[in-house]
């Protein structure tokens, strides 16, 4: 790194620690900016890296809730009783309780995407293009159904988790620094994975798998871990989500799948596929541009967002970053070099 | 020398097209083979055979004296056998460099190297062997933005990094520049020589394969129709006849 980007990152860095005390009525506003920006870093490590455009991966966000709402509840008390809406029993948490839950609930739902991931992927990953988006949607969408007819985890009604003890301001403090310190970790994780045989590997899939497996490369074995990572963040965020919203039901919080599932792609496509900032970037525009319509053209809001999405689709194909790709391909170092002394360097 | 790839009658069809039928041969170790055929003779068919992209219906392949007729891609190609693509293949979207290294030899590779930065030496072959090729100035373009020539070169290239046992080349020399083969044929030559690689090449340039190979094979019709030196095929009637169509 030289010094430019170090001057860069530390303010990147101190811009998102002191952002909640300047804008502290944005406080939950910016969480959610984190949170779409951390399901476009790890939507385009498969989609933009790999070239496999999953509709799916709303699943591990949900997935995440729910997990981490059984172990939270789990931990102190039986999960049936709990979500038993015709029990009507009190259940209190203490400090300890609530904090241990959340900080298991949040790993463990990591934890079980990742391997859901593997399970999943190892089904799907044989479907190519248009089918495995498809493939993964379809996984989203029955898991969706499934969970609200499951009523030891509430059916339809979703769970109402504990609320956060303490300060309701500092609540939304925690929670922001929750994600963004996900969100920092991801961002730093993907630039050195992007930079390891690892990544080029999954680039070699996404550019053409069949010649990569001609070259002797273990595709299913790189597809399936870059899956089970993303799975890994997605689910702790979720878990995270869960304990943020209080309440969430299975269809239109956790498997969400047509309003965060597609935001996340079009964050992506917005920011430019298969780059490292284009995900964020395009998180960053596609959450002001949400909110902005929302507040001054409700009523048209989604009329809007479906004018972006086909404007994008149409004449940025290639999204923010790719559209700086064409018109200034020295800054990513594509260049013709002189004949130099031969081969040594 | 010993052969190293041994065909025994392999069979292939497609429906009720036959592709290859009771077909034989073995290329040597150390040697250029050649695999000449009109076309629709069922030379590529036999290359994916090889190579395991489909299953054979008959017969065996045998690589170094091991049975590969039912392994899968990857596997074969870890093995050290690896082939070339007719059209080219490379990955359009990354630069010349990044798609030298990545053809490192897997074979070699544990999982966790995967999660390790390519060393400077890695860097160095992969720019020897661009300026083998003669694409050491273009190699921070992107692959995809190459003329088709230089795209095979690549791919030629992106083989030699992956340092085969034997390499399976499918028309190398199909959509090069006329001045550009001679050079190629050179390379290939040192490939075979100084590299060591075993090639095993289709090629319907005649003029390029009587230069090269020491052996060749004839197909027609999915079977096998004459072997032999260059001469020997050169002046074989059955051979001549077949490519204007009297067979």
């Amino acid at each position: 790194m030289n010094a430019r980007q170090i001057t860069l990152y530390t303010v990147l860095l101190a811009a998102t620690l002191v952002a909640p005390f300047l804008f502290p009525d944005f406080r939950t506003q910016l969480a959610t900016l984190w949170l779409m920006i951390i399901v476009a870093l790890t939507w385009d490590m498969t989609g933009g890296q790999m070239g496999y455009n999953s509709l799916g991966n709303i699943f591990f966000y949900g997935t995440g809730m729910y997990v981490a709402a059984v172990i939270a509840i789990g931990l102190v008390y039986d999960v049936g009783e709990y979500t038993d809406a015709a029990g009507g029993g009190r259940f209190d948490f203490t400090d300890a309780q609530y904090f241990t839950g959340m900080l298991l609930g949040t790993i463990g739902a990591g934890i079980f995407c990742s391997m859901t991931a593997v399970v999943i992927g190892y089904l799907t990953f044989g479907l190519r293009g248009p089918y495995f988006a498809i493939g993964t949607l379809g996984v989203a969408i029955a898991a969706g159904e499934l969970v609200s007819n499951w009523d030891w985890v509430g059916g339809g009604q979703g769970i109402a988790l504990p609320v956060y003890p303490g300060d309701f301001d500092v609540g939304k403090l925690v929670f922001y620094y929750l994600f963004a310190g996900i969100g920092v970790v991801l961002f730093v994780f993907l630039k050195w994975l992007y930079s390891t045989r690892f990544g080029a590997a999954i680039n070699a899939i996404r550019d053409d798998e069949a010649k990569a497996e001609a070259m002797g490369l273990h595709t299913l074995r790189y597809k399936l871990t870059t899956w089970a990572m993303a799975a890994f963040f997605v689910g702790m965020v979720g878990a995270i989500s869960a304990f943020q919203l209080i309440h969430f039901e299975p269809l239109e919080s956790a498997y969400q799948t047509i309003n965060l599932g597609i935001f996340m792609v079009v964050c992506v496509l917005l920011g430019g596929k298969g780059t490292l900032w284009g995900p964020i970037v395009g998180a960053v525009l596609f959450h002001v541009f949400k909110e902005v319509t929302w507040n001054y053209l409700l009523g048209w809001q989604w009329v809007a967002l479906g004018a972006l999405i086909v404007i994008t689709v149409v004449y940025f194909q290639d999204g923010l970053m790719g559209w700086l790709m064409h018109r200034k391909p020295e800054w990513f170092g594509i260049r013709v070099e002189e004949k130099t002394a031969g081969a040594d360097r | 020398m010993t052969s190293i790839i041994d065909i025994q009658d392999v069979s292939k069809s497609y429906g009720g097209v036959v592709a290859n039928a009771g077909v034989s041969m073995s290329v040597e170790s150390g040697g250029i083979t050649g695999l000449i055929g009109p076309n629709g003779s069922g030379k590529t068919t036999l290359f994916n055979s090889i190579v395991g992209y489909h299953p054979i219906d008959h017969g065996s392949i045998r690589f170094e004296g091991k049975e590969i007729s039912k392994l899968p891609v990857q596997q074969i190609a870890r093995l050290g056998l690896l082939r070339t693509f007719q059209q080219t293949r490379i990955y359009g979207a990354m630069n010349c460099v990044e798609n030298m290294l990545i053809s490192m030899p897997h074979r070699k590779m544990s999982f966790f190297d995967a999660f390790e930065r390519n060393r400077s030496k890695d860097y160095e072959r992969a720019d020897v062997l661009l300026d083998f090729v003669g694409l050491y100035e273009k190699r921070f373009l992107r692959a995809g933005s190459l003329s088709f020539g230089q795209q095979k070169l690549l791919e030629f290239a992106m083989a030699l990094m992956n340092e085969p046992t034997a390499l399976l080349l499918d028309e190398p020399t199909a959509g090069i520049n006329p001045t550009l083969i001679n050079g190629l044929i050179d390379r290939l030559k040192r490939a075979n020589t100084e590299f060591g690689i075993t090639l095993f090449i289709i090629e319907h340039n005649m003029r390029v394969i009587m230069n090269m190979a020491d052996k060749i094979y004839c197909l027609a019709h999915g079977r096998l129709l004459a072997e032999g030196t260059p001469e020997q095929i050169q002046n074989n009637q059955k051979v001549v006849d077949a490519y204007l169509g009297a067979h």
